[in-house]
């Protein structure tokens, strides 16, 4: 009897900790404005080895261009629309495997935002619904449900609302997946987004208009993001969908390697009126007419391997 | 069920919702705080957020491009007393914003004549009276954008 009551003491000692346990982790990073310090006593301390390890510890992050951004680049360099460039939405019950998912999550997502920047209503219901499949397929919860298409709907005359709607659901794609330690899955559907837009931005360009052309640098700019993505596919080594994707993403520096972007120093200037800096540098870049050919072939094959 | 087989079913929801939750928290904070100051800027949709220890660093890379006007918000929870962060040119380190010198400012808006290559450097800083006891809380890296 006085074993069984003890048995019973220790379980409810122990559950009793875990209780307190979870209380003070939950309450972790939603301190209201005020409260002091020190909330965290219950969850303990670090000892100085610990503390010495942190203070050499980094973690990194590699950004690289969402759909949206993407999309807006292209509008931005003078692109004009053309939906026969997007992947149709038909496609959509082609994408069984993750990866494909994956990849065609980030494509809509730039197709999505690409005929919103151009206020196109129907494409735009069109590619959140393809979106929405795709992530749906992923097991993305609550990233695009109906309420985010209703709204869509609603909003659908107001380009700055769906931006946002658009912003929005991005986030929660991202965040939903890195959360849930899918840091590669998340990878794959950028690089999908970010191939998309490579591929709208270079077949809108006429190969033998290369000079002067706002479009071309932006394409040749995208040099400079291809370290970034490179080490945040590697970064994800046991994720076979990123590996795979990777090989195409170092196929693609080969050519780009092939472009001589030169950068002089920046210097930093502010506006003291407007506190805005001014990033001041000299660059110019060099691209043939055959390196573009040569590129622009590559996206479009490695686009059709994505979408077929 | 015995006793122990609801205690460990009870450990081991805890050990599996906990993380959840404080990531879920740290997505909320990202949002509610960080996203909604970078108006008028519009967020890219990406979302870089981490769990930070006082003292922990953190380094990210992105391309900023030319012909538009940035906005680089870096929010730390009300328990980090302060969070430090520099833009660093990529090729050669140097420093071309540090918001220590601008009394620890969580935003910072700029444009660029030439696309570059940026790393953003942030610490959170170990306060001297409270050596002993590092706070926890999210930090959340977030870009906004506009046509220049």
């Amino acid at each position: 009897m006085n074993r069984k009551l003890l048995l019973s003491g220790r379980i409810f000692l122990l559950l009793f900790l875990m209780l307190g346990l979870i209380l003070t982790g939950c309450n972790r990073g939603t301190k209201t404005e005020g409260e002091g310090s020190g909330d965290f006593e219950a969850s303990g301390t670090l000892d100085t080895g610990s503390q010495e390890q942190l203070n050499t510890a980094k973690r990194i992050f590699y950004s690289l261009p969402s759909p949206l951004e993407t999309a807006m680049l292209i509008k931005n360099a003078g692109a004009r629309y053309n939906e026969e460039l997007m992947n149709p939405v038909s496609n959509t019950s082609k994408y069984i495997t993750s990866k494909s998912k994956a990849l065609n999550l980030g494509i809509y997502s730039t197709d999505l935002s690409y005929a919103s920047l151009f206020d196109q209503s129907q494409a735009t219901l069109d590619y959140i619904g393809a979106a929405k499949e795709m992530a749906d397929g992923l097991n993305i919860l609550d990233a695009i449900d109906e309420e985010t298409v209703n709204q869509l709907e609603e909003q659908i005359n107001n380009r700055d609302a769906i931006i946002d709607i658009i912003s929005e659901t991005l986030m929660n794609s991202s965040s939903f997946l890195k959360e849930n330690d899918l840091e590669g899955t998340a990878s794959v559907v950028l690089v999908g987004g970010w191939v998309e837009g490579l591929y709208i931005a270079t077949s809108l360009v006429n190969e033998n208009e290369l000079d002067d052309n706002k479009l071309v640098e932006r394409i040749v700019d995208q040099k400079l993001s291809l370290d970034i993505m490179i080490a945040l596919l590697e970064s994800s080594p046991e994720d076979q969908d990123a590996q795979a994707v990777l090989e195409d993403v170092k196929a693609l520096k080969i050519i780009f390697d092939k472009i001589t972007i030169d950068q002089g120093e920046v210097t930093a200037v502010e506006d003291p009126e407007t506190n805005v800096t001014t990033l001041k540098s000299e660059s110019s870049m060099k691209i043939t007419n055959r390196v573009f050919t040569e590129l622009k072939t590559k996206v479009i094959e490695i686009r059709s391997s994505y979408i077929s | 069920m015995t006793k122990k087989g609801i205690l460990f079913i009870f450990l081991l929801a805890c050990m599996i919702t906990l993380p959840m939750a404080m990531n879920a928290q740290c997505k909320q904070f990202a949002k509610n705080t960080c996203k909604a100051g970078l108006d008028p800027y519009q967020h890219d949709g990406n979302y870089h957020a981490a769990l930070l220890i006082e003292g922990e660093e953190a380094e990210l890379y992105k391309t900023f491009y030319s012909d538009r006007e940035y906005r680089i918000g870096v929010c730390g929870a009300n328990n980090l007393e302060k969070v430090e962060f520099k833009v660093v040119d990529t090729r050669n380190g140097k420093v071309l914003y540090d918001n220590s010198l601008n009394d620890y400012d969580w935003k910072w808006d700029f444009n660029l004549e030439s696309s570059q290559q940026l790393k953003i450097m942030v610490k959170v800083p170990v306060p001297e009276a409270n050596v002993d006891e590092p706070e926890e809380g999210c930090v959340a890296i977030m870009f906004g954008s506009r046509d220049d």
